[in-house]
């Protein structure tokens, strides 16, 4: 009697062993590669781990993490059906962000439009595969390089692909010293990568700094409205950070709730990586129209920068429009890196550093543009 | 509306629309610039010079 109850009871303790299915254990070796990538080659592992990890959990037989009360559950519908996790992350992002560079020489914001382009080509190429209209656009997102704002548009348009749109974007981010450069090397001429740019100067007055997210947000406000959550708290983010006596909420924002929502974040993306929803064709569709993506946007950055090179008589060297798109910092030391490579003496982070952030303002503002657009043809 | 019209639409309405505003969102930070200029601040040792 006693044997049986023990053989039952070991048989209920090992019944989930029997329930996994081959494609579950995929996604938990997915799982684990995300983590190893985080920790192991360190590419984006604030996120690509609590990812890694949410994926596993969510792929274990009986671990009702994402049933109801469940409780990845409940945060994926407190945080990212309320879209709260991508809005509150932007506060973080602004107190993070200096955009003296930028205010320095505010011509380079353009930079950052010419780095979105790679949003409306993708969405193209997502349609002619054949994605419906409203997951065309949240894979033409990812082209935004920028996590939340891919996180945002997705789950108002798409849910469905919220995984695997999250994962392409964080990880072709994290990719971007990798895949920037070859395109970089291609589009230029050497006598252009050796081009030496003025250095930036620091002349940017504290009022201007202090009236600049305020005026951003106004702004916004007019020519995109449905921008105003993500630019809103990005600005405010970054008003902490230049108003005197907010250096306790600027400390916050940088640090407390930015790292509580990145993990809250990353756990609850993990959770939206079930096998049944991630495992489809249509998921590499998805990574492969990411990466042509994220090409396209330095494609487009640099063919920009080579016009500007040609209209201010060569003053700008063209790889600072690599630097364009919102994968902050990495882009701009990518752009530092390039310069060095042809010319000891070119010294371009600052140049790229305002092309970098001009990048976070853009693909904002290309994802509420993109919105208003469809919005207005009446699609949603 | 069919995939071909929506998807050029978006894409030209969206590349210009974008451009556009920062363009625009340029030339207001460099006028927000001009009416606020940059003034270096006065050192302690210029600060004390008058006295």
């Amino acid at each position: 009697m006693l044997l049986e109850s023990i053989l039952a009871s070991l048989e209920a303790l090992i019944s989930g062993l029997g329930q996994f299915s081959w494609q579950q254990v995929v996604m938990i070796v997915i799982g684990c590669v995300l983590m190893y990538l985080g920790i192991g080659k360190g590419l984006e592992p604030l996120l690509l781990v609590p990812i890694g990890f949410g994926a596993i959990l969510v792929n274990v037989p009986f671990s009702g993490v994402m049933e109801e009360h469940g409780f990845l559950r409940v945060m994926y519908d407190g945080g990212i059906l309320t879209e709260l996790f991508p809005i509150l992350i932007f506060v973080g992002i602004g107190a993070m962000t200096d955009f003296g560079p930028l205010l320095a020489n505010p011509r380079i914001l353009l930079f950052g439009a010419a780095g979105q382009f790679g949003i409306f080509l993708t969405l193209l190429l997502a349609l002619a595969l054949g994605f419906t209209k409203l997951e065309a656009l949240a894979i033409g997102i990812i082209g935004a390089c920028d996590g939340p704002t891919a996180i945002y548009v997705t789950t108002n348009y798409a849910p469905h692909l919220l995984g695997s749109v999250s994962v392409a974007a964080y990880s072709y981010m994290a990719l971007v010293p990798i895949l920037q450069p070859p395109i970089m090397r291609l589009l230029t001429t050497d006598k252009e990568k050796r081009i030496v740019m003025a250095s930036v100067k620091s002349t940017v007055s504290k009022k201007t700094r202090l009236i600049f997210p305020i005026l951003v947000t106004g702004f916004t406000a007019i020519v995109a409205p449905l921008g105003v959550p993500l630019m809103g708290m990005l600005m405010l983010g970054n008003l902490f950070r230049e108003a005197p006596g907010l250096e306790r909420l600027a400390k916050t924002s940088a640090n407390e709730l930015a790292n509580i929502v990145t993990l809250m974040l990353g756990l609850t993306i993990g959770a939206t990586m079930a096998a049944e929803q991630f495992l489809r064709i249509e998921t590499l569709g998805i990574f492969a129209l990411g990466l042509v993506a994220i090409g396209l946007d330095t494609v487009m950055g640099v063919l920009f920068g080579k016009l500007m090179c040609v209209l201010t008589g060569g003053k700008v060297n063209p790889l600072v429009g690599a630097a364009g798109i919102s994968a902050l910092p990495m882009a701009a030391r990518v752009v530092q890196m390039e310069g060095q490579r042809y010319n000891k003496k070119n010294h371009l982070l600052m140049h790229a550093m305002g092309a970098n952030t001009g990048g976070q303002v853009g693909s904002i503002m290309a994802a509420a543009i993109m919105l208003s657009i469809v919005n207005a043809m009446g699609i949603l | 509306m069919d995939d071909t019209t929506f998807g050029l639409t978006l894409t030209v309405l969206g590349m210009s629309g974008t451009l556009v505003s920062l363009g625009i969102l340029s030339l207001l930070i460099a006028g927000l610039k001009k009416i606020y200029p940059f003034e270096p601040e006065k050192t302690a040792a210029s600060k004390g010079k008058g006295n």
